[in-house]
Protein backbone atom coordinates (compact mmCIF):
# COMPACT_ATOMS: atom_id res chain seq x y z
CA UNK A 1 0.00 0.00 0.00
CA UNK A 2 2.96 2.13 0.99
CA UNK A 3 4.97 1.55 -1.84
CA UNK A 4 2.05 2.35 -4.42
CA UNK A 5 0.96 5.26 -3.17
CA UNK A 6 4.86 6.39 -2.73
CA UNK A 7 5.00 5.06 -6.83
CA UNK A 8 2.98 7.33 -7.75
CA UNK A 9 3.96 10.34 -6.53
CA UNK A 10 7.37 9.60 -8.05
CA UNK A 11 5.59 8.48 -11.29
CA UNK A 12 3.59 11.59 -11.02
CA UNK A 13 6.77 13.72 -10.88
CA UNK A 14 8.43 12.15 -13.38
CA UNK A 15 5.49 12.44 -15.51
CA UNK A 16 5.65 16.16 -14.98
CA UNK A 17 8.79 16.66 -16.24
CA UNK A 18 9.02 14.14 -18.89
CA UNK A 19 5.88 15.70 -20.43
CA UNK A 20 6.23 19.33 -19.00
CA UNK A 21 8.18 20.46 -21.97
CA UNK A 22 5.48 19.15 -24.48
CA UNK A 23 2.28 20.59 -22.94
CA UNK A 24 3.80 23.73 -21.94
CA UNK A 25 5.14 24.31 -25.51
CA UNK A 26 1.26 23.15 -27.12
CA UNK A 27 -0.31 25.38 -24.54
CA UNK A 28 1.36 28.34 -25.28
CA UNK A 29 1.33 27.37 -29.01
CA UNK A 30 -2.43 27.34 -28.23
CA UNK A 31 -3.30 29.66 -26.01
CA UNK A 32 -1.48 32.74 -27.35
CA UNK A 33 -2.38 32.90 -30.84
CA UNK A 34 -6.48 31.77 -29.87
CA UNK A 35 -6.43 34.54 -27.11
CA UNK A 36 -4.49 37.66 -29.18
CA UNK A 37 -7.20 35.89 -32.54
CA UNK A 38 -10.14 37.28 -29.64
CA UNK A 39 -9.01 40.15 -28.72
CA UNK A 40 -7.98 41.67 -32.09
CA UNK A 41 -11.57 40.42 -33.10
CA UNK A 42 -12.93 43.26 -30.80
CA UNK A 43 -10.21 46.09 -31.97
CA UNK A 44 -10.34 48.86 -34.04
CA UNK A 45 -6.67 47.90 -35.50
CA UNK A 46 -4.92 48.39 -38.98
CA UNK A 47 -1.50 48.37 -39.62
CA UNK A 48 -1.11 51.46 -42.50
CA UNK A 49 -3.61 53.25 -40.76
CA UNK A 50 -2.73 53.84 -36.29
CA UNK A 51 -5.45 56.24 -36.29
CA UNK A 52 -7.82 53.82 -36.05
CA UNK A 53 -7.54 51.97 -32.86
CA UNK A 54 -9.57 51.36 -29.81
CA UNK A 55 -12.64 48.69 -28.88
CA UNK A 56 -14.46 48.05 -31.76
CA UNK A 57 -17.46 45.80 -30.33
CA UNK A 58 -18.99 43.27 -32.70
CA UNK A 59 -18.30 46.01 -35.19
CA UNK A 60 -15.44 43.59 -36.77
CA UNK A 61 -18.10 40.70 -36.50
CA UNK A 62 -20.93 42.88 -38.10
CA UNK A 63 -19.06 44.31 -40.56
CA UNK A 64 -17.76 41.07 -41.98
CA UNK A 65 -21.14 39.09 -41.87
CA UNK A 66 -22.54 41.78 -43.67
CA UNK A 67 -19.42 41.78 -46.24
CA UNK A 68 -20.71 39.52 -49.38
CA UNK A 69 -17.68 39.00 -50.15
CA UNK A 70 -17.66 36.87 -46.94
CA UNK A 71 -20.08 34.63 -47.58
CA UNK A 72 -19.40 34.00 -51.41
CA UNK A 73 -15.75 32.67 -50.09
CA UNK A 74 -17.80 30.61 -47.56
CA UNK A 75 -20.07 28.98 -50.16
CA UNK A 76 -16.56 28.16 -52.36
CA UNK A 77 -15.48 26.97 -48.93
CA UNK A 78 -17.98 24.25 -48.41
CA UNK A 79 -18.37 23.48 -52.65
CA UNK A 80 -14.46 22.77 -52.47
CA UNK A 81 -14.66 20.75 -49.35
CA UNK A 82 -18.06 19.26 -50.82
CA UNK A 83 -16.75 18.59 -53.82
CA UNK A 84 -12.99 17.47 -52.84
CA UNK A 85 -14.23 15.00 -49.94
CA UNK A 86 -17.00 13.63 -52.62
CA UNK A 87 -14.22 12.70 -54.94
CA UNK A 88 -11.38 11.82 -53.11
CA UNK A 89 -13.65 9.48 -50.78
CA UNK A 90 -15.42 7.64 -53.13
CA UNK A 91 -12.77 7.31 -55.77
CA UNK A 92 -10.06 6.43 -52.89
CA UNK A 93 -12.73 3.92 -52.10
CA UNK A 94 -13.55 2.03 -54.90
CA UNK A 95 -9.66 2.52 -56.10
CA UNK A 96 -8.60 0.84 -52.47
CA UNK A 97 -10.78 -2.02 -53.39
CA UNK A 98 -9.24 -2.18 -56.50
CA UNK A 99 -5.51 -1.91 -55.73
CA UNK A 100 -5.97 -4.55 -52.59
CA UNK A 101 -6.66 -7.59 -56.09
CA UNK A 102 -3.95 -9.36 -56.91
CA UNK A 103 -2.36 -7.84 -59.90
CA UNK A 104 0.58 -7.78 -62.13
CA UNK A 105 2.79 -4.63 -60.75
CA UNK A 106 0.67 -4.32 -57.94
CA UNK A 107 3.33 -2.95 -55.64
CA UNK A 108 4.74 -0.25 -58.05
CA UNK A 109 1.23 0.41 -59.40
CA UNK A 110 0.32 1.24 -55.52
CA UNK A 111 3.32 3.44 -55.15
CA UNK A 112 2.95 5.63 -58.39
CA UNK A 113 -1.00 5.89 -57.62
CA UNK A 114 -0.37 7.40 -53.90
CA UNK A 115 2.79 9.32 -55.08
CA UNK A 116 0.67 12.79 -55.49
CA UNK A 117 -0.22 13.01 -51.76
CA UNK A 118 3.57 13.21 -51.38
CA UNK A 119 4.14 16.30 -53.77
CA UNK A 120 4.68 19.54 -52.35
CA UNK A 121 1.35 21.44 -52.86
CA UNK A 122 2.85 24.77 -54.78
CA UNK A 123 4.45 21.91 -57.02
CA UNK A 124 1.10 19.98 -58.00
CA UNK A 125 -0.64 23.13 -58.30
CA UNK A 126 1.88 25.00 -61.41
CA UNK A 127 2.34 21.56 -62.89
CA UNK A 128 -1.91 21.30 -63.48
CA UNK A 129 -1.80 25.32 -63.85
CA UNK A 130 1.35 25.32 -66.54
CA UNK A 131 1.68 22.15 -68.10
CA UNK A 132 -1.90 20.65 -68.12
CA UNK A 133 -4.47 22.98 -68.18
CA UNK A 134 -2.87 25.70 -70.08
CA UNK A 135 -5.38 27.14 -72.60
CA UNK A 136 -2.30 27.22 -75.74
CA UNK A 137 -0.01 24.93 -74.45
CA UNK A 138 -1.38 22.65 -72.05
CA UNK A 139 -1.44 18.58 -72.59
CA UNK A 140 -5.56 19.31 -72.58
CA UNK A 141 -5.95 21.60 -74.91
CA UNK A 142 -3.75 19.54 -76.89
CA UNK A 143 -6.34 16.39 -76.49
CA UNK A 144 -9.25 18.66 -76.66
CA UNK A 145 -7.96 19.75 -80.56
CA UNK A 146 -6.73 16.03 -81.16
CA UNK A 147 -10.91 15.12 -80.48
CA UNK A 148 -11.99 18.14 -82.21
CA UNK A 149 -13.20 19.62 -78.92
CA UNK A 150 -13.58 23.23 -77.90
CA UNK A 151 -10.30 24.58 -75.84
CA UNK A 152 -11.24 24.91 -72.55
CA UNK A 153 -9.40 28.22 -70.63
CA UNK A 154 -9.75 26.34 -66.82
CA UNK A 155 -8.78 29.02 -64.79
CA UNK A 156 -10.71 32.09 -66.23
CA UNK A 157 -13.93 29.90 -67.53
CA UNK A 158 -14.06 27.53 -64.56
CA UNK A 159 -11.63 28.96 -61.83
CA UNK A 160 -13.20 26.78 -58.82
CA UNK A 161 -13.67 23.34 -60.93
CA UNK A 162 -10.13 23.62 -61.40
CA UNK A 163 -9.31 23.69 -57.97
CA UNK A 164 -11.59 21.02 -56.92
CA UNK A 165 -9.78 19.09 -59.34
CA UNK A 166 -5.85 19.35 -58.56
CA UNK A 167 -7.00 19.37 -54.92
CA UNK A 168 -8.79 15.97 -55.53
CA UNK A 169 -6.30 14.71 -57.54
CA UNK A 170 -3.82 15.56 -53.97
CA UNK A 171 -6.45 14.10 -51.63
CA UNK A 172 -7.65 11.16 -53.31
CA UNK A 173 -4.28 9.38 -52.73
CA UNK A 174 -4.22 10.05 -49.15
CA UNK A 175 -8.00 8.45 -48.55
CA UNK A 176 -6.80 5.37 -50.69
CA UNK A 177 -3.64 5.09 -48.48
CA UNK A 178 -5.42 5.27 -45.45
CA UNK A 179 -8.46 2.87 -46.89
CA UNK A 180 -5.65 0.38 -48.31
CA UNK A 181 -4.40 -0.14 -45.30
CA UNK A 182 -7.53 -0.67 -43.36
CA UNK A 183 -8.95 -3.35 -46.27
CA UNK A 184 -5.55 -5.24 -45.82
CA UNK A 185 -7.18 -6.04 -42.26
CA UNK A 186 -10.68 -7.59 -43.49
CA UNK A 187 -11.20 -10.91 -42.65
CA UNK A 188 -10.75 -13.11 -45.69
CA UNK A 189 -12.79 -15.88 -44.31
CA UNK A 190 -15.31 -13.94 -44.00
CA UNK A 191 -15.82 -12.91 -47.39
CA UNK A 192 -14.79 -16.00 -48.65
CA UNK A 193 -18.01 -17.39 -46.84
CA UNK A 194 -20.20 -14.87 -47.86
CA UNK A 195 -19.09 -15.96 -51.42
CA UNK A 196 -19.99 -19.64 -50.89
CA UNK A 197 -23.00 -18.22 -50.04
CA UNK A 198 -23.86 -17.09 -53.26
CA UNK A 199 -22.69 -13.23 -52.43
CA UNK A 200 -21.51 -11.52 -55.63
CA UNK A 201 -18.72 -9.07 -55.64
CA UNK A 202 -21.15 -6.20 -55.61
CA UNK A 203 -23.23 -7.98 -52.24
CA UNK A 204 -19.59 -8.12 -50.97
CA UNK A 205 -18.57 -5.04 -51.55
CA UNK A 206 -21.67 -3.33 -49.95
CA UNK A 207 -22.01 -5.74 -47.16
CA UNK A 208 -18.95 -6.78 -46.01
CA UNK A 209 -16.52 -4.07 -47.13
CA UNK A 210 -18.14 -1.13 -46.80
CA UNK A 211 -19.09 -1.76 -43.35
CA UNK A 212 -15.57 -2.83 -42.28
CA UNK A 213 -14.14 0.24 -43.82
CA UNK A 214 -16.77 2.66 -42.36
CA UNK A 215 -14.70 4.30 -39.57
CA UNK A 216 -11.14 4.48 -41.84
CA UNK A 217 -13.69 6.12 -43.93
CA UNK A 218 -15.22 8.61 -40.97
CA UNK A 219 -11.55 9.15 -39.89
CA UNK A 220 -10.66 9.87 -43.33
CA UNK A 221 -13.34 12.61 -44.33
CA UNK A 222 -12.50 14.32 -41.00
CA UNK A 223 -9.08 14.88 -41.51
CA UNK A 224 -9.40 15.74 -45.17
CA UNK A 225 -12.16 18.08 -43.70
CA UNK A 226 -9.64 20.09 -41.44
CA UNK A 227 -7.07 20.41 -43.55
CA UNK A 228 -9.64 21.31 -46.73
CA UNK A 229 -11.45 24.14 -45.00
CA UNK A 230 -8.11 26.35 -45.15
CA UNK A 231 -6.83 25.17 -48.62
CA UNK A 232 -4.16 28.30 -49.13
CA UNK A 233 -1.31 27.82 -51.46
CA UNK A 234 -3.02 25.57 -54.34
CA UNK A 235 -5.04 28.87 -54.54
CA UNK A 236 -2.26 31.22 -53.87
CA UNK A 237 -0.38 30.18 -56.91
CA UNK A 238 -3.63 29.38 -59.89
CA UNK A 239 -5.77 32.18 -59.57
CA UNK A 240 -5.25 34.16 -56.40
CA UNK A 241 -8.63 33.89 -55.36
CA UNK A 242 -10.13 35.30 -58.88
CA UNK A 243 -11.12 36.30 -61.27
CA UNK A 244 -12.77 38.63 -59.06
CA UNK A 245 -14.07 36.40 -55.76
CA UNK A 246 -14.56 33.16 -58.13
CA UNK A 247 -12.37 31.00 -56.23
CA UNK A 248 -11.73 33.22 -53.22
CA UNK A 249 -12.37 30.51 -50.28
CA UNK A 250 -12.20 31.60 -46.41
CA UNK A 251 -8.35 31.26 -46.01
CA UNK A 252 -7.66 32.93 -48.89
CA UNK A 253 -10.44 35.89 -47.86
CA UNK A 254 -8.53 36.10 -44.46
CA UNK A 255 -5.18 36.05 -46.43
CA UNK A 256 -6.84 39.00 -48.40
CA UNK A 257 -7.87 40.74 -45.34
CA UNK A 258 -4.25 40.56 -43.22
CA UNK A 259 -2.10 40.80 -45.52
CA UNK A 260 -3.07 43.01 -48.21
CA UNK A 261 -5.89 45.08 -46.28
CA UNK A 262 -3.64 45.00 -43.01
CA UNK A 263 -7.09 44.97 -41.59
CA UNK A 264 -6.02 43.29 -38.24
CA UNK A 265 -9.33 43.41 -36.69
CA UNK A 266 -11.30 42.11 -39.59
CA UNK A 267 -8.62 39.64 -40.28
CA UNK A 268 -9.04 38.35 -37.03
CA UNK A 269 -12.86 37.95 -37.10
CA UNK A 270 -12.50 35.55 -39.50
CA UNK A 271 -10.47 33.67 -38.11
CA UNK A 272 -12.66 33.35 -35.35
CA UNK A 273 -14.88 31.97 -37.64
CA UNK A 274 -12.53 29.70 -39.45
CA UNK A 275 -11.85 28.07 -35.88
CA UNK A 276 -14.97 27.90 -35.00
CA UNK A 277 -15.89 26.00 -38.80
CA UNK A 278 -13.00 23.94 -37.68
CA UNK A 279 -13.79 22.91 -34.39
CA UNK A 280 -17.13 21.68 -35.17
CA UNK A 281 -15.35 18.94 -37.18
CA UNK A 282 -13.15 18.34 -34.50
CA UNK A 283 -14.91 17.38 -31.82
CA UNK A 284 -16.25 14.58 -33.73
CA UNK A 285 -12.72 13.29 -34.84
CA UNK A 286 -11.74 13.78 -31.44
CA UNK A 287 -14.76 11.18 -30.24
CA UNK A 288 -13.66 8.64 -33.04
CA UNK A 289 -9.77 8.49 -31.73
CA UNK A 290 -10.95 8.54 -28.43
CA UNK A 291 -13.12 5.45 -28.92
CA UNK A 292 -10.22 3.85 -30.91
CA UNK A 293 -8.16 4.59 -27.65
CA UNK A 294 -10.23 2.65 -25.36
CA UNK A 295 -10.46 -0.17 -26.98
CA UNK B 1 -6.56 -19.06 -71.04
CA UNK B 2 -7.71 -19.55 -67.69
CA UNK B 3 -10.69 -17.66 -65.74
CA UNK B 4 -8.18 -16.46 -63.32
CA UNK B 5 -6.06 -15.71 -65.09
CA UNK B 6 -8.14 -13.35 -67.33
CA UNK B 7 -9.41 -11.81 -64.86
CA UNK B 8 -6.10 -11.12 -63.17
CA UNK B 9 -4.90 -9.79 -66.65
CA UNK B 10 -7.76 -7.24 -66.40
CA UNK B 11 -7.08 -6.12 -63.29
CA UNK B 12 -3.95 -5.31 -64.48
CA UNK B 13 -4.91 -3.48 -67.58
CA UNK B 14 -7.31 -1.93 -65.59
CA UNK B 15 -5.47 -0.81 -62.36
CA UNK B 16 -2.37 -0.05 -64.32
CA UNK B 17 -4.22 2.54 -66.65
CA UNK B 18 -5.75 4.39 -63.43
CA UNK B 19 -1.94 4.75 -61.81
CA UNK B 20 -0.64 6.10 -64.90
CA UNK B 21 -3.16 8.68 -65.60
CA UNK B 22 -2.90 10.14 -62.04
CA UNK B 23 1.15 9.69 -62.29
CA UNK B 24 1.18 11.69 -65.57
CA UNK B 25 1.32 15.00 -64.13
CA UNK B 26 4.44 14.07 -62.00
CA UNK B 27 5.69 11.92 -65.04
CA UNK B 28 5.37 14.96 -67.37
CA UNK B 29 6.41 17.35 -64.71
CA UNK B 30 9.99 15.25 -64.60
CA UNK B 31 9.88 14.97 -68.52
CA UNK B 32 9.58 18.47 -68.87
CA UNK B 33 12.56 19.12 -66.86
CA UNK B 34 14.87 17.38 -69.67
CA UNK B 35 13.51 19.65 -72.39
CA UNK B 36 14.19 22.88 -73.69
CA UNK B 37 12.60 26.08 -73.10
CA UNK B 38 10.96 25.65 -76.68
CA UNK B 39 10.18 22.07 -76.36
CA UNK B 40 8.54 22.51 -73.30
CA UNK B 41 5.60 25.03 -74.71
CA UNK B 42 5.59 22.80 -78.40
CA UNK B 43 2.49 21.75 -79.46
CA UNK B 44 1.63 19.19 -79.81
CA UNK B 45 3.57 18.04 -76.56
CA UNK B 46 7.03 15.77 -77.51
CA UNK B 47 7.26 12.89 -76.23
CA UNK B 48 10.31 12.18 -77.78
CA UNK B 49 13.07 14.51 -77.57
CA UNK B 50 16.71 15.01 -77.59
CA UNK B 51 16.92 15.35 -73.44
CA UNK B 52 19.37 18.06 -71.89
CA UNK B 53 20.38 19.03 -68.53
CA UNK B 54 19.74 22.67 -69.04
CA UNK B 55 17.06 23.45 -67.36
CA UNK B 56 19.08 21.64 -64.26
CA UNK B 57 22.07 23.84 -64.65
CA UNK B 58 19.87 27.24 -65.07
CA UNK B 59 18.23 26.46 -62.08
CA UNK B 60 21.69 25.35 -60.12
CA UNK B 61 23.54 27.96 -61.48
CA UNK B 62 20.63 30.74 -59.98
CA UNK B 63 22.62 31.91 -57.17
CA UNK B 64 19.37 31.48 -55.01
CA UNK B 65 18.25 28.13 -55.85
CA UNK B 66 20.71 26.72 -52.92
CA UNK B 67 19.51 29.03 -50.69
CA UNK B 68 15.49 27.80 -51.18
CA UNK B 69 16.68 24.17 -51.06
CA UNK B 70 18.98 24.79 -48.02
CA UNK B 71 16.25 26.63 -46.24
CA UNK B 72 13.94 23.79 -46.57
CA UNK B 73 16.57 21.46 -45.17
CA UNK B 74 17.52 23.61 -42.64
CA UNK B 75 13.75 24.12 -41.38
CA UNK B 76 12.60 20.57 -41.82
CA UNK B 77 14.86 19.17 -40.13
CA UNK B 78 15.52 21.14 -37.53
CA UNK B 79 11.89 21.39 -36.55
CA UNK B 80 11.94 17.81 -36.46
CA UNK B 81 14.95 17.03 -34.98
CA UNK B 82 13.59 19.76 -32.11
CA UNK B 83 9.97 17.71 -31.80
CA UNK B 84 11.53 14.50 -31.60
CA UNK B 85 13.54 16.11 -28.64
CA UNK B 86 10.50 17.09 -26.90
CA UNK B 87 8.32 14.25 -27.86
CA UNK B 88 10.05 11.48 -26.89
CA UNK B 89 10.40 12.30 -23.11
CA UNK B 90 6.29 12.64 -23.26
CA UNK B 91 5.23 9.74 -25.39
CA UNK B 92 8.09 7.72 -23.05
CA UNK B 93 6.03 8.53 -19.94
CA UNK B 94 2.56 7.99 -21.71
CA UNK B 95 2.99 4.60 -22.83
CA UNK B 96 5.26 3.32 -19.69
CA UNK B 97 3.82 5.18 -16.65
CA UNK B 98 0.61 6.27 -17.46
CA UNK B 99 -2.01 7.61 -15.17
CA UNK B 100 -5.99 8.57 -15.60
CA UNK B 101 -4.82 11.97 -16.77
CA UNK B 102 -3.00 10.81 -20.12
CA UNK B 103 -5.28 9.66 -22.71
CA UNK B 104 -6.96 13.33 -21.39
CA UNK B 105 -3.65 14.46 -22.42
CA UNK B 106 -2.92 12.77 -25.56
CA UNK B 107 -6.52 13.80 -26.92
CA UNK B 108 -5.47 17.56 -25.82
CA UNK B 109 -2.68 17.36 -27.82
CA UNK B 110 -4.50 15.85 -30.47
CA UNK B 111 -6.77 18.95 -30.39
CA UNK B 112 -4.32 21.75 -31.09
CA UNK B 113 -3.79 20.57 -34.34
CA UNK B 114 -7.54 21.23 -35.09
CA UNK B 115 -6.77 25.03 -34.63
CA UNK B 116 -6.54 26.40 -38.26
CA UNK B 117 -3.43 28.19 -39.19
CA UNK B 118 -5.26 30.55 -40.70
CA UNK B 119 -7.44 31.50 -37.58
CA UNK B 120 -4.32 32.45 -36.10
CA UNK B 121 -2.59 34.14 -39.08
CA UNK B 122 -2.56 37.74 -37.87
CA UNK B 123 -1.40 37.17 -33.70
CA UNK B 124 1.71 35.05 -35.49
CA UNK B 125 2.62 37.35 -37.92
CA UNK B 126 2.50 40.18 -35.26
CA UNK B 127 4.40 38.44 -32.79
CA UNK B 128 7.09 37.21 -34.95
CA UNK B 129 7.44 40.78 -36.85
CA UNK B 130 7.78 42.53 -32.87
CA UNK B 131 10.36 39.20 -32.50
CA UNK B 132 12.07 39.54 -35.43
CA UNK B 133 11.44 36.45 -36.54
CA UNK B 134 9.74 37.22 -39.95
CA UNK B 135 12.02 35.81 -42.76
CA UNK B 136 13.94 33.50 -40.39
CA UNK B 137 14.74 30.38 -40.48
CA UNK B 138 14.47 29.74 -36.11
CA UNK B 139 10.85 31.06 -36.63
CA UNK B 140 9.43 28.88 -39.39
CA UNK B 141 11.33 26.13 -37.59
CA UNK B 142 9.65 27.11 -34.63
CA UNK B 143 5.95 26.94 -36.42
CA UNK B 144 6.87 23.89 -37.63
CA UNK B 145 7.68 22.31 -34.81
CA UNK B 146 4.65 23.07 -33.12
CA UNK B 147 2.79 21.94 -35.43
CA UNK B 148 4.22 18.73 -35.87
CA UNK B 149 4.68 17.87 -32.10
CA UNK B 150 1.06 16.65 -31.54
CA UNK B 151 1.17 13.94 -34.81
CA UNK B 152 4.83 12.96 -33.09
CA UNK B 153 3.92 12.52 -29.63
CA UNK B 154 1.10 10.03 -31.01
CA UNK B 155 3.21 8.23 -33.45
CA UNK B 156 5.66 7.46 -30.88
CA UNK B 157 3.41 6.81 -28.44
CA UNK B 158 1.77 4.05 -30.39
CA UNK B 159 5.36 2.75 -30.75
CA UNK B 160 6.62 2.78 -27.71
CA UNK B 161 3.10 0.49 -26.81
CA UNK B 162 4.12 -2.00 -28.63
CA UNK B 163 7.61 -2.87 -26.45
CA UNK B 164 6.36 -5.40 -24.00
CA UNK B 165 6.68 -3.35 -20.59
CA UNK B 166 8.33 -6.87 -19.48
CA UNK B 167 11.94 -6.01 -21.59
CA UNK B 168 12.25 -2.41 -20.01
CA UNK B 169 11.35 -4.01 -16.67
CA UNK B 170 14.02 -6.97 -16.91
CA UNK B 171 16.36 -3.72 -17.80
CA UNK B 172 15.46 -1.56 -14.43
CA UNK B 173 16.49 -5.15 -12.92
CA UNK B 174 19.92 -5.68 -13.94
CA UNK B 175 20.31 -1.67 -12.64
CA UNK B 176 19.35 0.22 -15.85
CA UNK B 177 18.86 3.33 -14.71
CA UNK B 178 15.92 5.89 -16.83
CA UNK B 179 18.46 6.98 -19.37
CA UNK B 180 20.07 4.12 -19.68
CA UNK B 181 17.08 2.45 -20.26
CA UNK B 182 15.86 4.81 -22.75
CA UNK B 183 19.38 5.20 -24.15
CA UNK B 184 20.25 1.12 -24.60
CA UNK B 185 16.67 -0.30 -24.81
CA UNK B 186 14.01 1.60 -25.82
CA UNK B 187 15.46 3.80 -28.58
CA UNK B 188 17.70 0.89 -29.95
CA UNK B 189 13.90 -1.42 -30.04
CA UNK B 190 11.80 1.36 -31.52
CA UNK B 191 14.76 2.87 -34.10
CA UNK B 192 12.66 2.01 -37.17
CA UNK B 193 9.51 3.69 -35.43
CA UNK B 194 11.47 6.40 -34.50
CA UNK B 195 12.95 7.01 -38.30
CA UNK B 196 9.69 6.45 -39.79
CA UNK B 197 7.92 9.41 -37.47
CA UNK B 198 11.10 11.57 -38.23
CA UNK B 199 10.53 11.18 -41.67
CA UNK B 200 6.84 12.08 -41.32
CA UNK B 201 7.64 15.07 -39.90
CA UNK B 202 10.08 16.25 -42.63
CA UNK B 203 7.75 15.75 -44.85
CA UNK B 204 4.65 17.58 -44.07
CA UNK B 205 7.58 20.36 -43.14
CA UNK B 206 8.61 20.18 -46.07
CA UNK B 207 5.58 20.61 -48.29
CA UNK B 208 3.90 23.27 -45.79
CA UNK B 209 3.19 26.25 -47.97
CA UNK B 210 0.75 28.00 -45.42
CA UNK B 211 3.36 29.75 -43.24
CA UNK B 212 6.49 29.48 -45.44
CA UNK B 213 4.11 31.91 -47.98
CA UNK B 214 3.35 34.08 -45.32
CA UNK B 215 6.12 34.27 -42.74
CA UNK B 216 9.19 33.91 -44.99
CA UNK B 217 9.71 36.96 -48.15
CA UNK B 218 13.64 35.82 -49.24
CA UNK B 219 15.88 35.42 -46.83
CA UNK B 220 14.48 32.13 -45.25
CA UNK B 221 12.33 31.25 -47.66
CA UNK B 222 12.11 27.50 -48.25
CA UNK B 223 11.34 25.78 -51.83
CA UNK B 224 7.59 25.96 -51.66
CA UNK B 225 8.01 29.38 -51.82
CA UNK B 226 10.69 29.25 -54.66
CA UNK B 227 8.82 27.08 -56.69
CA UNK B 228 5.52 30.04 -56.00
CA UNK B 229 7.18 32.57 -57.63
CA UNK B 230 7.38 31.28 -60.52
CA UNK B 231 3.34 31.57 -60.59
CA UNK B 232 3.58 35.25 -61.71
CA UNK B 233 3.40 35.87 -65.52
CA UNK B 234 6.83 36.86 -66.27
CA UNK B 235 7.65 33.33 -64.68
CA UNK B 236 6.51 30.83 -67.93
CA UNK B 237 9.98 29.15 -67.81
CA UNK B 238 8.25 25.82 -67.88
CA UNK B 239 11.70 23.41 -68.21
CA UNK B 240 13.40 25.22 -65.68
CA UNK B 241 10.02 25.10 -62.75
CA UNK B 242 10.01 21.59 -64.07
CA UNK B 243 13.55 20.89 -63.10
CA UNK B 244 13.52 23.10 -60.01
CA UNK B 245 10.60 21.15 -58.97
CA UNK B 246 11.60 17.37 -59.66
CA UNK B 247 14.39 18.59 -57.18
CA UNK B 248 12.40 19.69 -55.13
CA UNK B 249 10.00 16.65 -54.36
CA UNK B 250 12.15 13.74 -55.48
CA UNK B 251 13.58 13.43 -51.97
CA UNK B 252 10.39 13.89 -50.18
CA UNK B 253 8.79 11.15 -52.72
CA UNK B 254 11.45 8.47 -51.85
CA UNK B 255 10.95 9.20 -47.77
CA UNK B 256 7.24 8.75 -48.27
CA UNK B 257 7.03 5.81 -50.66
CA UNK B 258 9.89 3.99 -47.66
CA UNK B 259 7.54 4.82 -44.61
CA UNK B 260 3.74 4.95 -46.20
CA UNK B 261 2.83 2.01 -44.34
CA UNK B 262 3.87 3.76 -40.72
CA UNK B 263 2.45 7.22 -41.48
CA UNK B 264 -1.21 5.46 -41.85
CA UNK B 265 -0.61 5.22 -38.16
CA UNK B 266 0.31 8.89 -37.40
CA UNK B 267 -2.19 10.47 -39.72
CA UNK B 268 -4.76 8.92 -38.36
CA UNK B 269 -3.41 9.42 -34.77
CA UNK B 270 -3.77 5.81 -34.62
CA UNK B 271 -7.26 5.42 -35.65
CA UNK B 272 -6.57 2.82 -38.80
CA UNK B 273 -3.84 0.44 -38.53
Amino acid sequence: MRERTSGRTVGGFRNLFLQGPAVTLLLLWMLVPLGMTLWFSFQRYNLINPMISGFAGWDNYTYLLTDPALWTAMGNTLLLVGWVLAISVIGGTLLAVLFQQEFFGRGIARLLVIAPFFVMPTVGALVWKNMLMHPVNGVFAWLSQLLGLPVIDWFSSMPLASIIIIVSWQWMPFALLILLTAIQSLDDDQVEAARMDGAGPLAIFWFITLPHLKRAISVVIMIEMIFLLTIFAEIFVTTSGGPGLASTNLAYFIYIRALLDFDVGGASAGGVIAIILANIVAIFLIRTVAKNLET
Amino acid sequence: MNPTMTKKLLLTLLAWSIALIVFFPIFWMVLTGFKTEGEAVATPPSLFFEPTLAGYHTVMARADYLKFALNSIVISFGSTLLALIVAIPAAYSMAFLPTKRTQGTLLWMLSTKMLPPVGVLMPVYLLFRDMGLLDSQLGLTIIYMLMNLPIVVWMLYTFFKDIPKDILEAGRMDGAGTLQEVFYLLLPLTLPGIASTGLLSVILSWNEAFWSLNLTTSDAAPLTAFIASFSSPEGLFWAKLSAASTLAIAPILIFGWMTQKQMVRGLTFGAVK
